[in-house]
C-alpha cells in the first residue's frame, strides 16, 4: 500500500505553521526514517498519515484513500502508530487487555484477537507479563507494551515516532530486531528518530526535514554523506559515518563491519 | 554535594529492595553521570536523592542521604526546593498544567518561594536562555514539541539555583543541538563549583565528553565508579548492560579481527576514536 503526501500544508490552531509544502511517496515495504531538529514537523507529519491531523493544504493518500474522507478509527486498519509518550496510548487493566485492544475494535473473531496478541507479545518479550497492569511495568517496558499493541493491529503501515528515546541497549537491541522483522513481513516502517545509528541500520531511506520542510530525501547512504546540509537541519551524521569522515575513509558505513572492511582496505592501499 | 551512606530503599508493596548498600559521595561541583540497565534502580535513586523518597513515595528508606549538608529524608520537599531539582525523564510530568505561557510557567517555582517580582523575571529570562527556548517565551507549553517541553521542564528546574541538580535522561527526547545546549550548561554550571550535578543517561558519547566521572548502577548496586572512558571503554561494563558506543564497538571487533591490538580502555568518543584508528 502506496502513501502519497501532495503539496501538504499545515497550520495548527494556535497559528504555528508546522508544514509547509510536503511531497512524498512511500512505497510499500520501504523502511524509512524522518529526521530533523526538534520542532521540525516530524510528528505533525506522521499524525497526516494516519489521519489524526488534517491537511491544511494539499492531500495525504493511503493506498487510494483521502485521509481527509476517513477517520482515524477507518484509517487504524491501514496506519498503525507508536506513540512518542507510551502513557498517551495505554489504558487497559492488563497487558494482553492493552494489545488485545485493538483487533477487537477491528472486529476480528476471538481466536483472531488472541492469536495476534499472542504473537505481538512474543515479539517484544513481554508474554510473562500478560497478566500485569500497564502501570506497574517500567517505563522501558511500557514502550514495548506500546510497540505490542502497535504491532497486534498488523495493519501495512508501522509508523514509530521516537521508539528508541529512554531504553537501554538491550531493549534498544529488540527494537532493532522488531524492526527487521517488520521489513521482513514487507510491511512499510516509518521511523521517527533522533539516534541516527539507529536509523542507519534499520532503514534504507532518509527524509530530512527542517522547519516544516523537506530539505533531502533519499537512500540512507546518500543523505548521511551530505554533512552540510545535516548540519544545516542541525542533525550530526551517524557514529561510524562520523568516524571515517574523521580518518579520511572513502564510503559510508552503515555498521560496525562495514566500517572495519573500509578501514582494512585504505590500510592495504597506504601499504 | 552529595552524601550516601549505606543506603537501602523498598517500594511499598515490595518485597525486594531496589537499592542495596548504596554508598557515594559526590563532591560540590562535580558533573557525575549515572548510567545502567533499565530497572537498575537510576530513577530510583534520582528520587532519593531529591526527596521525592520517602516524602512522595513512602516504601522502607535506611541509610544516610546528605545533599548539600541537609538531611533530605527530616527535611520537607517545600525546604528542599532550593537544595535540590529534580528534571523528571518524562517531561509531560513535570509540567504544571496551571500557567499559559512558557515564561509563566519557568515562573511558577520562584512565586510559590516568594522571590520578589524584579528577581524573578531576569531569571527566568536566564534560565529560557540557558536551553535555547527564549524565543518561545510567549508560547504555551502545549504547544511545544516533545523536545521543546523537555527543555522547558529543565529551564523549570534550573531557575530554582539548586545547590544538587538531579537529572533522569534529561536529553532523550532532544536532537544534537539540543543535547549539546543542555550537557553544555550542566558542564558550565558544574564548572562555576557550586553547583553539583547528577545525571542518569544513555547517550554515552556525551557523557564521555561531558562528565567529570561516570558511576554504573546494576540491579540496585554501584557496580563501578571511574573516570568515564576507563568504565565506559571497558567490557566489564557492556556485560552490565551499559550498552558502548559504535566506537567501542568497532575497536573491540577490529581487535577481534586482527586489525587493531589494543590495551586499556577502548575509545568512547569521536576524538579517542579517531587517534585510535590512526
Amino acid at each position: 500500500m502506496r502513501v502519497k503526501v501532495e503539496g501538504l500544508s499545515y497550520r495548527y490552531p494556535q497559528g504555528v505553521l508546522a508544514l509547509q509544502g510536503i511531497d512524498l511517496s512511500i512505497e510499500a515495504g520501504e523502511s524509512l526514517a524522518i529526521i530533523g531538529e526538534n520542532g521540525a514537523g516530524k510528528t505533525t507529519l506522521a499524525k497526516h498519515l494516519n489521519g489524526l491531523l488534517k491537511p491544511t493544504q494539499g492531500r495525504v493518500l493511503v493506498g487510494d484513500l483521502d485521509t481527509r474522507q476517513l477517520s482515524t478509527a477507518q484509517l487504524a486498519r491501514f496506519v498503525s502508530y507508536l506513540f512518542q509518550n507510551p502513557d498517551d496510548q495505554l489504558f487497559e487493566r492488563t497487558v494482553w487487555r492493552e494489545v488485545a485492544f485493538g483487533p477487537r475494535n477491528l472486529g476480528c473473531t476471538p481466536q483472531e484477537v488472541e492469536a495476534r496478541t499472542q504473537r505481538a507479545l512474543e515479539t517484544v518479550g513481554l508474554l510473562a507479563h500478560a497478566q500485569d497492569n500497564p502501570f506497574d511495568l517500567h517505563p522501558s517496558e511500557r514502550k514495548l507494551l506500546a510497540l505490542a499493541a502497535t504491532l497486534a493491529m498488523e495493519a501495512p503501515i508501522i509508523l514509530l515516532d521516537e521508539p528508541t528515546t529512554g531504553l537501554d541497549h538491550r531493549t534498544l537491541e529488540m527494537i532493532g530486531r522488531v524492526v527487521e522483522r517488520l521489513k521482513e513481513w514487507g510491511r512499510t516502517v516509518i521511523v521517527i528518530s533522533h539516534d541516527m545509528d539507529f536509523c542507519m541500520e534499520h532503514c534504507a531511506r532518509i527524509v530530512l526535514m527542517a522547519q516544516g520542510r523537506v530539505l533531502a530525501d533519499g537512500p540512507s547512504q546518500e543523505v548521511f554523506a551530505h554533512g552540510e546540509l545535516l548540519a544545516r537541519a542541525g542533525v550530526d551524521p551517524p557514529q561510524l559515518v562520523r568516524l571515517s569522515q574523521a580518518l579520511g575513509l572513502p564510503g559510508v558505513p552503515r555498521q560496525v563491519d562495514e566500517f572495519l572492511d573500509l578501514l582494512a582496505i585504505s590500510r592495504q592501499r597506504s601499504r | 554535594m552529595i552524601a550516601l551512606h549505606n543506603v537501602h530503599y523498598t517500594y511499598p508493596g515490595s518485597e525486594l529492595p531496589t537499592l542495596h548498600e548504596l554508598t557515594l559521595s559526590v563532591p560540590s561541583g562535580q558533573f557525575c553521570a549515572l548510567v545502567g540497565p533499565n530497572r537498575a534502580g537510576k530513577s530510583t535513586l534520582c528520587y532519593v536523592l531529591s526527596g521525592f523518597i520517602p516524602h512522595f513515595y513512602r516504601g522502607k528508606l535506611a541509610g544516610d542521604v546528605q545533599v548539600a549538608g541537609v538531611d533530605v529524608p527530616r527535611t520537607s520537599l517545600a525546604e528542599l526546593a532550593g537544595v535540590v531539582g529534580l528534571v523528571f525523564q518524562n517531561p509531560f510530568n513535570q509540567i504544571s498544567g496551571a500557567r499559559f505561557s512558557v515564561r509563566e510557567e519557568v515562573a511558577f517555582g520562584l512565586e510559590n518561594l516568594g522571590v520578589p517580582r524584579e528577581e524573578i523575571l531576569p531569571r527566568v529570562d536566564q534560565a529560557l536562555a540557558l536551553v535555547g527556548l527564549g524565543a518561545l517565551a510567549d508560547r504555551s507549553p502545549y504547544a511545544l514539541s516533545g523536545g521543546e517541553q523537555q527543555r522547558l521542564a529543565l529551564a523549570s528546574v534550573m531557575v530554582m539555583r539548586p545547590k544538587v541538580l538531579v537529572l533522569d535522561e534529561p536529553t532523550a527526547q532532544l536532537d544534537p543541538r539540543g543535547t549539546r545546549a543542555v550537557f553544555e550548561a550542566l558542564r558550565r554550571i558544574s564548572a562555576q563549583g557550586k553547583t553539583t550535578v547528577f545525571m542518569v543517561e544513555h547517550k554515552l558519547e556525551w557523557v564521555a565528553t561531558f562528565a567529570d566521572r561516570v558511576v554504573v548502577l546494576e540491579q540496585g548496586r554501584l557496580v563501578a565508579d571511574g573516570d568515564p572512558r576507563a568504565i565506559l571503554g571497558s567490557p566489564a561494563a557492556w556485560g552490565r548492560g551499559v550498552g558502548r558506543t559504535r566506537y567501542t564497538e568497532a575497536a573491540q571487533r577490529g581487535g577481534e579481527r586482527g586489525l587493531i591490538h589494543a590495551s586499556g580502555p577502548l575509545p568512547v568518543t569521536l576524538e579517542q576514536a579517531t587517534r585510535f584508528f590512526q
